[in-house]
């Protein structure tokens, strides 16, 4: 305090101004700060100027063209930036202002707001637009991918060729795909294709990578080289999620390089399955036509009477009737024989010779044995005859006559009267005698008379 | 041009197919379908088989004009 007093120091404008200068300068030689752009202008000289401000304050900034050159976006008024430089005095205004060495977007950093920034400018050009895109052709047999040959895109898009086995030719144009130079090289290597090589299509392909690692297929110059490529150009970068410039230019965009592959073999792919399945169609179809034509065929015919085979049928049908009547016939003859047979059998057998001869044996024999028998009856009888004579002889009525008896027969009958009644009064009788006969009539019949009276 | 023809023979083979899978023709024009369209599914596969497989490096030599050499990635088939 005291010294101050003592001694008051006077400083020129200049003096205070190099004071000032040397304060600021030193102590705020690299701040980070933060606000939001404003007046932003950017003359011929390519310097970028432009005001920083938040609400209550505000601070100029310049960002001269050498560290403007490195900026990948444009900066713009309302735009939130986080900013890198050192303050500085312009003594001759008496003014001070921060000299930005470096800028980035707040949020969404300088890589996303540069490629929004390019996509918007090649959209109002008309890059992006649909109706310029051109169809991939058909069936494509030769292409062209532009890529690194060591990296992994190619290895991934051939892998996927191997496995569907396409027939496709590849050439592979080796570029750089990062860093300085990969652009123009990507560039070169478009418009060499379209000028020197026979391809269907141009594959412009990368892996997967930052932001960063893929940053050079969002380049302008590339967009519009793949835009004016005769030949159409699939452009396959990074990931599924990245989306790159040269991918809204291409006229078809793959998701990643396997996927640029399956996009060339997917349509052959689908017309190779169509055209397995037609072909299978079409043979099935005829094979079961034929198939039907034959048992159509089969039932026809087997409908359709053969006369050869009726006449077969018939021929065969004579000759089993013939043999069933032959059968028959012999049969019937066989068994009329048999019966003819039989009969003449038991003709013979019944026949009266049989009985005739054997009845005339037994004639004979009856005869023989009725001979014997009546030759012996005759032998008795003569036997007892001369009995008999023998007896009758002593019996004889003569020998009875001649002892005194006598014999009365009645007249005319010559009945022999034995009791009275024999004969009444007046009938006339004979008396045999031994010898003569007396007749006579009858005077008295007395029935009761007996000798003994 | 090969598009067209290929796209018309497509159609034709198709047609045929259904044609055939109605049934309403006479076993030679079946015959006939089928032989016209067996011949058509040929040039159809024969088309789909044109392209060559072949894989080639275009490379640029000292007079600065390009060639292709064959390109052969070892490890296609192995890991990733």
């Amino acid at each position: 305090m005291e010294e101050y007093n003592q001694q008051p120091d006077v400083y020129s404008v200049s003096q205070l101004t190099n004071e000032i200068r040397s304060l600021l300068e030193e102590q705020l030689d690299f701040i980070w700060l933060e606000g939001e752009i404003s007046n932003f202008r950017s003359p011929v000289s390519g310097h970028y100027y432009m005001t920083l401000k938040d609400q209550k304050s505000q601070i100029r900034a310049v960002m001269f063209r050498l560290q403007a050159r490195y900026l990948r976006f444009v900066p713009e008024n309302g735009m939130k930036v986080l900013a890198q430089g050192r303050v500085s005095v312009y003594a001759p205004r008496g003014e001070y202002q921060i000299k930005l060495d470096y800028l980035e977007p707040l949020g969404s950093g300088d890589l996303a707001l540069a490629f929004e920034q390019l996509k918007q400018k090649l959209a109002l050009k008309g890059v992006f637009d649909q109706d310029k895109k051109q169809s991939l052709p058909f069936l494509p047999q030769k292409v062209a991918v532009i890529t690194s040959p060591t990296g992994a895109a190619i290895r991934d898009f051939l892998k996927v060729l191997y496995q569907r086995f396409a027939n496709i030719e590849i050439i592979v144009v080796p570029v750089k795909v990062q860093g300085d130079n990969a652009s123009s090289e990507m560039i070169e290597a478009i418009e060499l294709v379209n000028r020197n090589l026979e391809v269907d299509v141009i594959i412009l392909t990368r892996g997967g990578g930052s932001l960063e690692d893929l940053w050079a297929f969002n380049d302008e110059k590339l967009a519009l080289a793949i835009r004016g490529s005769f030949i159409p150009v699939i452009s396959a970068v990074g990931h599924e999620i990245d989306i790159t410039i040269s991918d809204m230019a291409a006229d078809v965009r793959a998701p990643t390089p396997s996927a640029a592959a399956e996009l060339l073999v997917f349509e052959k792919e689908i017309l190779i399955k169509n055209l397995f399945q037609l072909e299978k169609r079409l043979t099935a179809t005829i094979r079961s036509q034929l198939n039907n034509q034959a048992i159509t065929v089969e039932h026809l015919s087997k409908r359709l009477k053969d006369p050869r085979k009726d006449m077969e049928d018939t021929l065969l049908r004579l000759d089993d009737l013939h043999g069933r009547l032959v059968r028959t016939m012999g049969n019937n003859m066989s068994g009329l024989r048999t019966r003819l047979e039989a009969g003449e059998q038991r003709l013979r057998v019944s026949s009266p010779y049989q009985t005739i001869l054997l009845s005339g044996q037994h004639i004979k024999l009856i005869r023989k044995r009725m001979i014997m028998v009546m030759s012996r009856l005759v032998k008795d009888k003569l036997h007892t005859l001369t009995l008999l004579e023998k007896r009758a002889i002593d019996l004889s009525p003569l020998s009875i006559l001649s002892r005194g008896y006598s014999i009365t027969r009645k007249l005319p009958e010559k009945k022999v009267i034995r009791r009275a009644r024999d004969i009444e009064k007046g009938d006339r009788f004979q008396i045999l005698l031994s010898k003569g006969i007396i007749e006579g009539r009858v005077e008295k019949s007395d029935s009761e008379a007996s000798f003994d009276k | 041009m090969t598009e067209k023809k290929f796209e018309l023979a497509m159609k034709d083979l198709e047609n045929i197919v259904e044609n055939l899978e109605e049934g309403n023709l006479s076993l030679e024009d079946s015959m006939a379908a089928f032989e016209e369209g067996m011949k058509l599914a040929k040039f159809c596969s024969q088309k789909l088989e044109e392209a060559e497989k072949k894989v080639s490096l275009l490379v640029r030599e000292s007079n600065g004009k390009h060639s292709k050499i064959p390109f052969e990635l070892e490890d296609i088939t192995k890991s990733e």
